[in-house]
């Protein structure tokens, strides 16, 4: 088939064919990098946390107490819950591992050896001795923490910590060569902490955390009005052990309030929540975007259809058949097409380093993603074209006879 | 006129229905996705204060040794000796030096508890809009004059003094007496943007219990609770008066310029300020000077990231072509008007009259799409809501709701998106030949 009279007359139909191409590389840029950005967002709010998810549940508890000490209060409250049947440990703490809150110490790291990689801000939990099997938290190398070593997070002349757990990302980080253990670490107030554990994993607060996955533990028992208590249960006691834990509490004292008495789902749910919108918004963009682009193609054909019926009946008469018609459409189509798919190959690339300046957590997109959505926009835009052309092919070699 | 163009420009678009469904659904669509887009992002952008967030700044002085990286938040604090001087120097419209304080107050049952609050000056209220509840921000001559004044928190209040004003009253902070100015109503940041530093990232979205004249602080010297940075060169000082002439970073300081050529003049100043300093040997490392407003100064701290920009050009991208989609629908429409728009030129119309019939028919098929615009803006909105389990009256509620200011927007830009794209078919369709158009019948 002659490629040069497809050409030729594309010539005479400029903008129509300026339209359509200009529409299919944006859609294109857009698609891939949408595509893109939703797998990386589900990736990210799929990484686990750590913990042993499945059966966790917190609850947040805010003192107002009239006489004595806050410390000993939920010290009283902790030992409850854990004497609890069914449950395997508590906790109280300031913030833990996706809970969207504060709570927190901050990590800065003053090893010679990490000079040249220097971020201040390494979420720092605040546990004590038992946080590892109330937390589920997996080990390694190295040791928890032990009681003695557990200090008390002051307000005011807080104990500095003895002691640190950090994850294995962080600690690799760090200290490339692996020997992370026994190594002195900074925690705030300048004095160091030798670090005793290496854990497997643990998330920052929530997922817009710069630095998901490095995270350190140390042993400091959390000071405040405000709490929160983990507790892990048995596989199945969960909710049996969530009615009765609220009422145990509040048998103990009355001088407070206890809230948001939540599953780990329904908290790693919750933190999900903003980057599970931009996916659903993003995935309507793009079907919306396919949608108009497959329509903006099928209304200009049909335009040029409409513009040629002379000539198409004409090349009819001539001897043309409606295959020849058919495909002479399909592969002006194809041409146009196929230069809007180059143009949006370089717009989605551009956009892509773009977007990756803005957004520091998101690694380079591998070209699959690309050559994916270009496949797809030009098969879409052929199927676009095919009823148009359909109708042009059965236009009937008589309409060259008339208006003459 | 006005009456025969319209009958005219009904008559053309309902002659031909699916052409005039597919314009509008295109340009309404593309507006109801893209705005619904716009005010999600907007709302979950977590710009804590955002009509005032381009207006504020921090005027960071880098003089942080460059072998140590990039300082972190508590590296971008000022000494005290940097803070007092912008201070003295007035160059923004307010300004307001600050440091984090913890104090122990006696509650109604005579016990002592903690109290977290911020020692800032007068301009700090207004600055930032902080509402009140009760009586009023103190002033700058409380300040000049160290006066014993508070600023209480409805929570602290309300703690205190229950069923009683406030204002006027005395409260006790670690042994000394403070008279109540005013009390401010609930107050949540997300985040407490102005002071990021890391000694106890106030948990639950929260300000603080009260704020107190700075100078005042000072003469008391209540100790900073945020970290204070110091470089290794700085680290040994003694006493309170170590603490206000060494060179570590414990201050934070905001100002407020609203307009470019303020922020522009305030640079400068900046630059010829820390240039003096390093000068006179107070900076140990060359200093560079920024001024980072509420957003910059949350990405320097890695708190957001660009990701509501990405997707917000995402959003617009879906409008362009939506737009680009209708010129071409534009273009069929007018295409097949030509013989009618030919009968009006032999009739005498001038070209310019054939404008205005063909600008007829733009605006009514952008008032259709506004309103299908308006339509999918309102039901993408309640299903955004209905995502994220937020009631259309609750504190957020009112970031995703399609109010009359929105809905006055999504009008305007569905109509002016509407007659731009068919400028370029009309002026083609009118530059048509009459001769030819009345020939080929």
């Amino acid at each position: 088939m002659d490629i040069l009279p497809i050409l030729c007359s594309l010539r005479y139909n400029k903008t129509g064919a300026l339209l359509i191409g200009l529409q299919i590389a944006l859609t294109l840029a857009i698609v891939a990098n949408s595509v893109f950005i939703v797998q990386a967002y589900r990736r990210e709010i799929q990484r686990p946390s750590g913990l042993d998810e499945a059966n966790i549940f917190t609850m947040s508890n805010e003192w107002a107490l009239e006489e004595g000490d806050v410390v000993a209060h939920t010290k009283e409250d902790v030992a409850a819950l854990r004497a609890l049947p069914g449950v395997i440990d508590a906790e109280a703490t300031g913030g833990f591992p996706l809970c969207g809150c504060g709570g927190l110490y901050y990590l800065e790291l003053k090893n010679p050896q990490a000079d040249k990689f220097h971020p201040t801000i390494i979420k720092t939990y605040l546990v004590d001795d038992h946080a590892l099997s109330a937390y589920g938290l997996n080990l390694v190398a190295g040791r928890w923490f032990t009681p003695t070593e557990v200090g008390l997070a002051r307000n005011v002349n807080p104990d500095v910590p003895v002691a640190a757990v950090i994850t294995r990302q962080l600690a690799n980080e760090m200290f490339p060569a692996g020997n992370a253990l026994g190594q002195l670490v900074s925690v705030v107030r300048e004095k160091p902490s030798r670090i005793v554990g290496i854990l497997e994993a643990a998330t920052s607060t929530d997922f817009d955390s710069y630095r998901q996955g490095d995270a350190a533990f140390v042993p400091l028992q959390w000071v405040g009005n405000y709490v929160n208590y983990v507790v892990r249960t048995r596989p199945g006691d969960q909710t049996r052990v969530m009615k009765v834990a609220q009422d145990k509490l509040y048998a103990l004292s009355r001088q407070r309030v206890l809230k948001n008495a939540q599953t780990f789902a329904q908290i790693r749910r919750h933190a999900a929540l903003d980057k599970r919108t931009t996916s659903v918004m993003l995935s309507v963009v793009c079907a919306v975007l396919l949608t108009v682009t497959v329509f903006g193609i099928v209304g200009v054909t049909q335009l040029w259809v409409t513009q040629r019926r002379r000539f198409i009946g004409m090349r009819r008469a001539l001897g043309a058949r409606r295959r020849d018609i058919l495909e002479y459409f399909l592969i002006e189509n194809l041409l146009i097409a196929g230069v809007g798919c180059a143009l949006g190959i370089a717009l989605g690339l551009a956009g892509n380093t773009w977007l990756r300046t803005e957004v520091y957590a998101l690694g380079p997109m591998s070209p699959a993603y690309i050559c994916i959505a270009a496949l797809l926009v030009l098969g879409l835009s052929q199927a676009a074209v095919l009823w148009p052309a359909l109708r042009a092919a059965s236009v009937p070699p008589a309409i060259a006879t008339r208006g003459l | 006129m006005v009456g025969y163009y319209s009958e005219l420009a009904v008559r053309s678009l309902r002659r031909n229905v699916v052409l005039t469904t597919l314009m509008v659904v295109a340009v309404g669509v593309g507006i109801g996705v893209c705005m619904t887009a716009l005010t999600t992002l907007r709302a979950m952008s977590g710009n804590p204060i955002p009509d005032k967030s381009a207006q504020l700044f921090v005027p960071h002085i880098n003089a942080w040794d460059p072998a140590r990286g990039k300082p972190g938040t508590s590296d971008s604090q000022f000494s005290y000796r940097d803070a007092m001087a912008l201070m003295k120097a007035h160059r923004g419209v307010r300004q307001a030096a600050m440091y984090q304080v913890i104090l122990n107050v006696k509650t109604l049952s005579g016990r002592l508890e903690q109290a977290h609050g911020r020692a800032t000056f007068a301009d700090f209220f207004p600055m930032f809009g902080v509402p009140f509840r009760s009586g009023a921000p103190w002033g700058a001559k409380q300040d000049d004059d160290r006066d014993n004044v508070v600023v209480l928190s409805s929570k602290l209040a309300d703690r205190l003094f229950p069923h009683i004003e406030p204002v006027g009253r005395i409260v006790t902070l670690t042994g000394r007496d403070y008279r109540v100015v005013g009390v401010i109503r609930p107050w949540i940041l997300t985040p407490r943007f102005y002071d990021l530093s890391d000694a106890d990232q106030f948990a639950f979205g929260e300000t603080e219990d009260f704020f107190l004249p700075f100078p005042t602080a000072i003469t008391r010297q209540i100790i900073p609770r945020n970290y204070t940075s110091c470089m290794e060169e700085d680290r040994q000082w003694v006493e309170w008066e170590g603490r206000l002439t060494s060179g570590c970073y414990w201050v934070q300081f905001w100002v407020q310029l609203p307009t470019a050529a303020q922020v522009r003049d305030f640079n400068t100043f900046l630059q010829g300020y820390a240039i003096e300093q390093q000068r006179l040997g107070f900076y140990h490392y060359p200093p560079r000077v920024r001024m980072l407003d509420v957003m910059d100064w949350l990405a320097f701290n890695h708190v957001s990231d660009g990701s509501v920009r990405v997707n917000m050009m995402i959003a617009t991208g879906l409008l362009v072509v939506c737009l680009v989609n209708a010129v071409g629908l534009m273009l069929a429409k007018f295409a097949s008007k030509a013989a009618e728009l030919g009968v009006r030129r032999a009739l005498g119309a001038s070209r310019v009259d054939l404008l205005v019939q063909c600008f007829f028919e733009t605006v009514i098929v952008g008032l259709l799409s506004a309103a299908l615009g308006l339509a999918l803006t309102s039901a993408g909105l309640w299903g955004v809501r209905s995502l994220r389990g937020v009631a259309q009256d609750s504190a957020f509620g009112h970031l995703y709701r399609l109010d009359a200011q929105m809905a006055l927007i999504v009008l305007a830009l569905a109509v002016a998106a509407t007659v731009l794209t068919g400028v370029y078919p009309a002026l083609r369709a009118v530059r048509m030949q009459p001769a030819w158009q009345l020939k080929i019948q």
